[in-house]
C-alpha cells in the first residue's frame, strides 16, 4: 500500500470537517469540526514526514497540538461566556456586533 | 511492526488502514450529522483514537501517544465538560435556516475535496522513505523529536509555552464574572429577612387552580387580584393576565345556565358586565405586546 | 457760492431723513418740515441761478467736489456736483415745482394718517431727483437714477392696502429694472473705453474712439431714458403708476422724474452726435412713443390715465427733438420745462376735480363742472390751451420749434418726423378737447358714490358713503394757489422763453445749437399746426361736445378697444417675455431634473443599488463568511492547479 492513501484520508478529513463547519448552527460543534479539520491536516504531517523520511512533519504536527490546546481553551471559555449572556450556543444567534 | 512502519508497508498495515480508514470517516460524518452534541464529541473521539492508531503506523510514537493523552484524553474531556455545562440533552434541529446555505456548503465542500484529492494525485508521490534512519540517528523518535524541539524549534517552542499561558489567563478573563456590588453578610440577610415587609412567604400566583400560570394574579378573598402573587419583573413590563372577570363571567354564565334549567329569571348585576369589559381590554394589551416583540425580533434579524 | 450745490441736495435729503426715522411725534408738523426744506432747497436754487447768471455765458458752469467716495486707483468715483445751465434749468424745475405740489398736498393728503411718511417719500424723491441733475459723473448719476426710482416705487405704492397699487408699484420698478440695467451696461462700457465716467473726460473724448463703440453706449442710454422715460417699448407701466396719489402722479410721473431720460440723452450729446446710428434710433423711439401715447390717451375714460398717455406722447416730442442733434437738444429741454408746468397744472387739476367728485376718475360721469369748480376749470382750461399749442401760449413756442427742428432734420426722415409730429399735434389737441368737454362741459352725468367694498380705487381718507351723489366743490385754497402759480408758467413761460431765443441761447454753451433750415417757410410750418390742432378741436366737439355723452363707454371699434388695453402693450409683454420666460424656465427645469439630476440621482442610485446587493453578503452569520471562504480556498486550489497544468 502506498502511504498517499494517508493524505487521502487526510483530505476527506479535512473536508468533511469543513463541511461541519458550514452545516452546524452548535458553536460546540463547529468547535469539534475545527478540531477534526486540524487533526486532518497533523495526518498529512505525519504522512509527509515519514515520505520524506524526517522529524520536521512530526514537530511541526506536534506544535499543532500545543496550538489547538490553547485554541480550545480560549474557544471553550468563549463559548460558555457567549452561552452565559445569551443562554443560546448557536452561531446564527451572534448575527449582530453588539448583545 | 517497528521495522515495517519504518521503511514499508505492510499487507498488515493496508487491512490496517482501510479497516480503520472507514471508521475514521464515518466517525467523522457522525460528528457532522449527530443531532447531539454528546453524541457528535464521542464520534469525535473515536475518529481520534484512530488517527493514534495511524500516528504510530506511521513511526510517529510520541505523538501517537500525546494524540491520546492530549486529544483524547484532555481536550475532549474539556468539549464534554463544556457540552454538560451549555446542555446536554439540548439537541440541535438539523433543520437550515440561512437560505443556500447547504447548497453553497455542499458545492463548496465536493469542489475543495475533489480539488485536494485530484491535487494529491497529481503530485507524482509514489517513492517514499521511511521513518528509521531517522528515528535511529538519535537513538529512538522521542529523542529525536527532543532534539529536534531543543535545538532546531527551540524559539517557537519557547513561544508555545507563552502561547499557552496567554490561553490559561484568557480563559480566566473571559469567563469571570465581576461582583458588582458588596456580598451581602449572613446578618443583614437575616434582618431583611425578619424586618421585611413579608415575613411568611409571598402568596401564589394562580387562580381556583384552573389558572396556574405564573402571570396571573391570584384573587383576593374580594375577588380583586393582588398584585404581591405575582413576579415583579412581570409586573413592571406589564405581563400579568387578570383572569378574575373571566371567573366571573364564567361563574355568571353558570348561574344563568342553571336559572335556565330551573325556569328562575335572570338577576342582573350591572358591575359584572363593566368587570368583564375591563377584562377584554387587558387581552387587547397583551396582543398588542406580543406583535411588538414580534417586530424587534424582525428587526434584530 | 459752489459750496451751496451740496445743500441743494442736503436739504431735501434731510427732510426725508427726519420724517421717515422720526416716528409719529413729527405727525401733526411733518407736512410743514418737508415743505420747508423743499423751499429751502428751491431758495437755494433761486440763489444759485442769481449768482450763474453774474458770470459770463460760457463760465457760468459750477463745481463741487464734495469728497471721494470710491478712491481706487484707476477708477475714481467722486461725489462731485456740476452745475451748469442744463443742470440750472433742471434745479429750477424740480424744485419749483416739487415745492408747489408739497404745497398742494398739504392740502391733498389733508386726511391721510400716513402724511407724514407721504411727505417724506417726497422729500426723498426731490433728493435723488437732484442729485441725478447735479451729477458731475455718471456714477452718481446712476445713484439719483436709483434714488428715483425707488422714490418712484415706494409713492406709486403708497396705499399699498390696494392690491392694485402694489401691484402698479412692482410693475413700475421692474420694468425700470430693464432700462437701468442698459445704464449700468452704458457705464461700463464708458470706463472700459475712455477710462474714467465723469462728463467731462467722457464727453470731451467722444470723437477719438469708434462710432460702434459709441452706438453701443448710446443705445444703452436709450434703454435706460426709454426705461425712465416710459418709452416705447418700456412704456407699459406709467398708465398704471398711475394709482399713485395724484400729487405723485403730477410731481414723478408728468413734470420731473419721467423727464430724466430726456435730461440723460441731453447730457449726453456729444456721445450721440458722434453716433448718427443711436440719433436714429432716439428719433424712431419717440415718435412711436409720440403717436403711441396720443391714441392711448384719446380712448382712456380714466382723467389720469388719459394724462399719462398724453404725458407718454410729449416726452415722445422730447426723445424726438433730443434726438435730432444739436438742433433739438434746446428744444427738448425748453418743451420739457413748459410741460412740466403744464402738466403738473393738469395733474393738479385733475386730483382737484377728483377731491371734488368723491374720488371718481371716470370722465364720463363728470360733465359740468365748470360752474362748481371756477378756479379748477380756468387754470385746468389754461393748461390746456397751453398742450394744445394754442398760440401765444407756452405749448405752441415749444411744441412748434420741434415740429420745425424735425422737419429740418432733412431728407425722408425731415418729412417724415414732420408729419408725425404735426399728426400727433393734432391728436393732442383731440383727446384734450375731449378731457376738457367730458369734464366740464356738457349735462352732469354724476353717478352715486361707489360701494367703497366693491371698488379699490378709493383712495383712503376721503370719506364716501356709499349711494350718496357727488358735490363738488372748489378745493381749499393750499390746493388752488399752486394750480393758479403753475397756470402763470403755462401761460407765460413759452413766450418768455421764446423772445430773442432767450432760451436757446441761454442753453447753448451746454448743448451747442443750430438754427433749423426747414425746406418749408417757418411761418407755413406754423400755419400747417395751428390749422391742424384745430381741426382736431372741431373733431373732439363734434364727437362729445354737440351729442350727449353715454355714461358707459360704447364697444368701440377695434382700434379704440386695443388702445384703451394701451394697445396691447401687456398682452404683448405678457405673451413674449411672460410666457417665453416661463417656458425657458420651464424647459430649463426639464433640463435639470432630466439631465443634471437624472446623471446625479443615476450615479446614486447606482451605487445605492449596487451596496444594497453587496450588504446582502454583510448578514452577519459567521457561517455565510465561511462559506465564503472555503469557496475562497477552492478557487485558490482550482487556480493552483491550473497554473501548475498549464
Amino acid at each position: 500500500m502506498n502511504p498517499v492513501n494517508y493524505l487521502y484520508l487526510a483530505a476527506l478529513l479535512f473536508t468533511i470537517g469543513a463541511a461541519g463547519v458550514l452545516i452546524r448552527r452548535n458553536a460546540i460543534v463547529v468547535f469539534m469540526c475545527v478540531e477534526l479539520m486540524l487533526n486532518a491536516c497533523n495526518l498529512a504531517f505525519v504522512a509527509f514526514s515519514r515520505m520524506h523520511g524526517n522529524l520536521d512533519g512530526q514537530i511541526i504536527a506536534f506544535f499543532t497540538m500545543v496550538v489547538a490546546a490553547a485554541e480550545v481553551v480560549v474557544g471553550l471559555a468563549i463559548i460558555v461566556s457567549l452561552f452565559r449572556t445569551r443562554h443560546s450556543a448557536s452561531v446564527d444567534d451572534a448575527s449582530l456586533m453588539k448583545l | 511492526m517497528n521495522a515495517l512502519a519504518a521503511s514499508a508497508t505492510s499487507t498488515g498495515e493496508a487491512v490496517q488502514f482501510w479497516v480503520l480508514g472507514t471508521v475514521a470517516v464515518i466517525g467523522a460524518l457522525c460528528t457532522i450529522l449527530m443531532k447531539k452534541a454528546v453524541h457528535s464529541a464521542l464520534c469525535l473521539a473515536a475518529t481520534m483514537i484512530v488517527l493514534a492508531v495511524f500516528y504510530l503506523a506511521n513511526g510517529a510514537y510520541f505523538l501517537g501517544v500525546v494524540q491520546i493523552v492530549v486529544y483524547t484524553g484532555a481536550i475532549m474531556m474539556l468539549f464534554l465538560f463544556v457540552v454538560m455545562l451549555v446542555g446536554v440533552t439540548a439537541a440541535d434541529s438539523l433543520k437550515e435556516t440561512l437560505k443556500g446555505q447547504r447548497w453553497l456548503a455542499a458545492g463548496c465542500g465536493l469542489g475543495f475535496g475533489i480539488l485536494l484529492i485530484a491535487g494529491i494525485g497529481q503530485a507524482s508521490l509514489s517513492t517514499f522513505n521511511g521513518l528509521g534512519r531517522a528515528n535511529a540517528a538519535a537513538g529512538g523518535n522521542v529523542e529525536g523529536l527532543a532534539e529536534l524541539i531543543f535545538t532546531k524549534y527551540v524559539f517557537a517552542f519557547e513561544l508555545t509555552g507563552a502561547l499557552l499561558i496567554t490561553a490559561t489567563v484568557g480563559a480566566m478573563v473571559l469567563t469571570h464574572r465581576e461582583r458588582t456590588e458588596r456580598a451581602k453578610t449572613q446578618r443583614e440577610m437575616s434582618q431583611e429577612r425578619v424586618r421585611g415587609k413579608h415575613l411568611p412567604p409571598l402568596p401564589a400566583p394562580g387562580v381556583y387552580a384552573r389558572h396556574n400560570a405564573v402571570d396571573i394574579a391570584g384573587l383576593l378573598p374580594d375577588g380583586t387580584p393582588s398584585e404581591l402573587t405575582v413576579n415583579k419583573t412581570l409586573r413592571g413590563r406589564g405581563q400579568i393576565r387578570d383572569v378574575s372577570t373571566e371567573a366571573l363571567a364564567d361563574l355568571k354564565a353558570l348561574e344563568q345556565r342553571a336559572e335556565e334549567r330551573l325556569g328562575r329569571e335572570a338577576g342582573s348585576d350591572a358591575g359584572r358586565d363593566a368587570g368583564r369589559d375591563a377584562g377584554r381590554d387587558a387581552g387587547h394589551e397583551r396582543d398588542g405586546d406580543g406583535a411588538r416583540g414580534q417586530d424587534e425580533s424582525e428587526v434584530a434579524q | 457760492m459752489e459750496n451751496l450745490i451740496a445743500l441743494l441736495v442736503a436739504a431735501p435729503l434731510l427732510g426725508a431723513a427726519v420724517l421717515l426715522c422720526g416716528g409719529r411725534r413729527l405727525d401733526r408738523v411733518g407736512h410743514w418740515i418737508g415743505t420747508a426744506l423743499a423751499a429751502a432747497s428751491f431758495v437755494v436754487g433761486v440763489v444759485l441761478f442769481g449768482a450763474m447768471l453774474g458770470y459770463d455765458a460760457e463760465a457760468r458752469t459750477m463745481r463741487q467736489h464734495l469728497y471721494s467716495w470710491i478712491p481706487v486707483e484707476g477708477f475714481q468715483g467722486d461725489i462731485a456736483f456740476q452745475l451748469d445751465q442744463l443742470s440750472m434749468t433742471f434745479v429750477l424745475l424740480i424744485t419749483g415745482v416739487g415745492t408747489l405740489i408739497h404745497i398742494y398736498s398739504i392740502g391733498y393728503m389733508e386726511h391721510d394718517e400716513r402724511r407724514r411718511r407721504f411727505f417724506g417719500y417726497l422729500n426723498l424723491f426731490l433728493a435723488a431727483m437732484l442729485l441725478l441733475v447735479v451729477a458731475d459723473n455718471y456714477l452718481l448719476l446712476y445713484f439719483g437714477w436709483e434714488g428715483v426710482g425707488l422714490a418712484s416705487y415706494l409713492l406709486i405704492g403708497f396705499w399699498q392696502h390696494k392690491p392694485s397699487a402694489a401691484t402698479a408699484a412692482k410693475k413700475a420698478f421692474i420694468v425700470n429694472r430693464v432700462g437701468d440695467m442698459g445704464l449700468s451696461i452704458a457705464i461700463m462700457l464708458m470706463f472700459t473705453t475712455f477710462g474714467t465716467f465723469a462728463f467731462g473726460p467722457v464727453l470731451e473724448a467722444t470723437g477719438e474712439t469708434s462710432e460702434g463703440k459709441m452706438t453701443a453706449i448710446g443705445l444703452m442710454l436709450l434703454l435706460a431714458a426709454c426705461g425712465k422715460s416710459a418709452q416705447v417699448p418700456l412704456q407699459s407701466w406709467l398708465g398704471d403708476a398711475m394709482e399713485g396719489p395724484t400729487p405723485v402722479s403730477a410731481l414723478i410721473h408728468a413734470a420731473t422724474m419721467v423727464t430724466a431720460g430726456v435730461y440723460l440723452i441731453t447730457r449726453s450729446g456729444a456721445i450721440f452726435n458722434a453716433a448718427p446710428d443711436a440719433q436714429t434710433a432716439v428719433v424712431a423711439v419717440g415718435a412711436v412713443t409720440l403717436l403711441f401715447g396720443a391714441i392711448v390717451g384719446c380712448a382712456k375714460d380714466d382723467i389720469k390715465k388719459a394724462l399719462a398717455g398724453s404725458t407718454m406722447s410729449q416726452i415722445g416730442y422730447m426723445i424726438l427733438a433730443a434726438g435730432l442733434g444739436p438742433i433739438g437738444y434746446a428744444f427738448a429741454i425748453m418743451h420739457l420745462v413748459t410741460h412740466g408746468f403744464f402738466k403738473a397744472g393738469l395733474f393738479l387739476g385733475a386730483g382737484s376735480v377728483m377731491h371734488g367728485m368723491n374720488d371718481e376718475v371716470d370722465m364720463r360721469k363728470y360733465g359740468g363742472l365748470r360752474k362748481y369748480m371756477p378756479v379748477t376749470f380756468v387754470t385746468f382750461g389754461l393748461g390746456y390751451l397751453a398742450i394744445i399749442g394754442f398760440p401765444g401760449l407756452s405749448g405752441f413756442f415749444s411744441k412748434d420749434k420741434i415740429i420745425e427742428a424735425a422737419f429740418a432734420s432733412g431728407g425722408a426722415q425731415g418729412w417724415i418726423l414732420g408729419t408725425v409730429t404735426l399728426l400727433g399735434a393734432g391728436i393732442t389737441a383731440y383727446y384734450m378737447t375731449r378731457v376738457m368737454i367730458l369734464t366740464f362741459f356738457g349735462e352732469k352725468r354724476w353717478q352715486p358714490a361707489p360701494d367703497p367694498d366693491k371698488t379699490a380705487s378709493v383712495e383712503p381718507g376721503i370719506e364716501v358713503h356709499p349711494g350718496e351723489m357727488p358735490h363738488p366743490h372748489e378745493s381749499p385754497r393750499s390746493m388752488t394757489i399752486p394750480m393758479i402759480v403753475l397756470a402763470f408758467g403755462s401761460v407765460f413761460a413759452g413766450g418768455f422763453f421764446s423772445i430773442g431765443d432767450r432760451f436757446v441761447n441761454w442753453l447753448e454753451p451746454v448743448t451747442q445749437f443750430d438754427h433749423p433750415h426747414p425746406p418749408i417757410s417757418v411761418p407755413v410750418i406754423t400755419g400747417m399746426t395751428v390749422a391742424v390742432l384745430l381741426a382736431g378741436v372741431a373733431i373732439a366737439y363734434l364727437q362729445y361736445g354737440r351729442k350727449p355723452v353715454p355714461v358707459v363707454a360704447p364697444r368701440g371699434s377695434f382700434v379704440t378697444r386695443a388702445a384703451r388695453r394701451d394697445l396691447l402693450q401687456d398682452d404683448f409683454n405678457h405673451v413674449v417675455l411672460v410666457r417665453g420666460g416661463e417656458h425657458l424656465t420651464r424647459s430649463l427645469v426639464y433640463v435639470d431634473h432630466t439631465l443634471v439630476d437624472g446623471v446625479v440621482n443615476g450615479t446614486a442610485a447606482t451605487v445605492g443599488g449596487l451596496s444594497g446587493r453587496l450588504r446582502k453578503l454583510q448578514n452577519g452569520y459567521a457561517r455565510t463568511y465561511a462559506v465564503s471562504m472555503f469557496g475562497g480556498t477552492a478557487i485558490l486550489i482550482a487556480a493552483t492547479l491550473l497554473m501548475r497544468a498549464v
